[in-house]
């Protein structure tokens, strides 16, 4: 079985963002980065698969410049056998449609069985890559799953809905899923496997090899967002601070009426 | 500006979010109509013509078939925008029917500045303008971003339409969340734990805090997706909507999902280590502290 999971490296979302001199993205110096939150369950579920079905290649695919080969590298410590890292120094540049683009041009004639992605990226969070792969290669698609079974080339996906319903979806491989948070216990690698890790393939693709169309969005402005107004902000001793708040509970709400 | 307005349906009714739609069309100004794969049982209040595909028929949840219906209304119209929600059935749907037509879409817009569309970045820390460089584009708009501002009014003209598209996925039902437990939308003090609280013992602090208080606990999406707190004490759009008294939020950041479902409380206390934390934006007051020394120094004060 052949399995593709495609994952992106973001910045830690608690960073403090700054507004890079351009104002068309965040300044990336001073960042630290780690693996999309998502992506770590889609890549979770793709190792999953390969150990239930018992043999197959997973392969893991990011784009972006030189430093997102750390985070390839948990992937390949928590299972996948190999990486396609797509190198793009401006990949904050491309749209989600050039993305999909990208990922499709390397899928299609790859033959892949399954294809996992996250439901979306925390920093950029359109929803879209995955589903446009899909559409590009022509896949059946089942998006915001948290709940995966493969039985026998069948995939029983459950969908997270609004308000806690969710939604039996089934398809026939190869499929392509996005991964909703909470759809399994990602693995923390072990130290054995992240040294054999460091032996696994991890190839790398120029961008210009694998993109052949133009962006369909544009981003004129990038800012901070104003501050709610009125909103108190209360800093100092812990104990100062309970007697702040009681006293504004007492006066401003009627919980102690 | 021309726009194609989808709704929305869930277990044979129409649901309100298909009203955020009409106040982003009016905001916007110029012509709609509106798209639902839905039933005459339970038509929307809107003065346009509705093109209405049979749900009984095509299913609640069908994607291949959901697009095909809408790109032959797309043909018709030749609508500027189709406009989605930002929601299981939007961010699913509008994508598919975006590459389709060719058409840039722009994702989660919560405001319009200057004909750019504004849409959030890195958990809302930073605010994005956006615009398509095609023709026409399709938007999906956060939840509650657009409201109307008075009550849904109007008779929609109903067109009835037919495809014959395949199928590529099969849906089964839905499945209700396991039923019981607390509907904290019925409390009046709630106190909720983030992923701040740090491991599940300290659960307890915030319990001990909300039981003080006379109030529920609740919990964000981290914290009960690690099986720290049962899934209904989730507060935001996949769990519940609250709108208590008074809500304290705990060690939460504020990601959009959560903050949807609880900024309608009357008053918003959040406990947090980060000043900057979006939740800060809600917040009627911003505590910046440690919530494993301050909740439990509260408590004490408060039982005192």
């Amino acid at each position: 079985m052949k399995i593709l999971v495609c994952m992106k490296q973001v910045p830690d979302m608690e960073s403090k963002f700054r507004i890079n001199d351009q104002g068309s993205w965040y300044d990336e110096s001073d960042l630290a980065w780690r693996m999309n939150e998502y992506d770590e369950y889609s890549v979770e579920q793709a190792i999953l698969l390969k150990e239930q079905v018992g043999e197959g290649d997973l392969t893991v695919l990011s784009i972006g410049p030189k430093r997102i080969q750390e985070t390839m590298k948990k992937a390949l410590a928590m299972g996948c056998d190999r990486g396609v890292h797509v190198n793009d120094v401006k990949v904050h540049e491309k749209d989600p449609f050039e993305i999909a683009s990208i990922i499709a041009e390397f899928a299609k004639d790859k033959n892949f069985d399954m294809i996992f992605t996250g439901m979306q990226s925390q920093d950029r969070g359109s929803g879209q890559v995955g589903v446009l792969v899909a559409e590009m290669l022509n896949l059946p698609c089942i998006t915001t799953i948290v709940d995966f079974a493969f039985d026998n080339g069948t995939v029983n996906a459950k969908r997270e809905l609004e308000g806690g319903v969710k939604a039996k979806v089934s398809a026939q491989a190869p499929v392509l899923v996005t991964c909703q948070l909470g759809l399994n216990s990602p693995r923390y690698p072990t130290l054995p496997n992240i040294m054999k890790a460091k032996k696994k393939e991890l190839a790398v693709v120029e961008v210009g090899d694998l993109l052949t169309v133009e962006s369909r969005l544009e981003t004129p402005k990038i800012s901070l967002p104003e501050k709610k107004s009125g909103g108190l902000i209360l800093e100092g001793e812990v104990g100062d601070l309970v007697e702040q708040l009681v006293t504004l509970l007492k006066e401003r709400t009627t919980v102690f009426a | 500006m021309k726009t194609l307005l989808v709704a929305e349906y869930r277990d044979g009714r129409l649901l309100g979010s298909t009203y955020d739609l009409v106040a982003f069309a009016s905001q916007l100004g110029g012509e709609s109509a509106m798209f639902l794969v839905g039933s005459d049982s339970d038509l929307p209040q809107y003065d346009g013509t509705l093109y209405l595909a049979d749900s009984a028929k095509y299913g609640e949840f069908n994607p291949s078939v959901h697009k095909q219906l809408l790109l032959d209304v797309i043909d018709k119209e030749q609508p500027d925008m189709v406009v989605f929600n930002h929601s299981s059935y939007g961010w699913d749907l509008a994508p598919r029917v975006a590459l389709a037509m060719g058409a840039a879409q722009i994702s989660e817009v919560v405001d319009i500045v200057d004909g750019a569309l504004v849409t959030p970045v890195c958990n809302a820390k930073l605010r994005r303008e956006i615009k398509a460089k095609t023709a026409k584009c399709v938007v999906t708009l956060q939840a509650g971003a657009f409201t109307l501002s008075g009550e849904p009014s109007g008779t929609v003209a109903v067109e009835k339409i037919e495809c014959d598209a395949k199928s590529l996925v099969v849906f089964n039902g839905y499945e209700e969340s396991e039923a019981g437990g607390v509907d904290l939308s019925k409390a009046e003090i709630i106190v909720s734990a983030g992923r701040g609280i740090g491991k599940p013992e300290n659960l307890e602090i915030i319990r001990s805090l909300a039981k003080a208080l006379k109030g529920e606990y609740g919990a964000s999406r981290p914290v009960v997706d690690s099986e720290w707190a049962e899934h209904n004490r989730q507060v935001g759009t996949t769990g519940q909507t609250v709108s208590p008294k008074l809500y304290v939020a705990c060690g939460i950041s504020g990601a959009i999902q959560h903050i949807a479902g609880m900024k309608k409380s009357e008053f918003i206390v959040a406990v947090n280590t980060d000043r900057d934390a979006p939740i800060g934006e809600v917040a009627d007051v911003l505590v910046v502290a440690d919530l494993k020394q301050f909740v439990p120094a509260l408590t004490e004060r408060l039982a005192g």
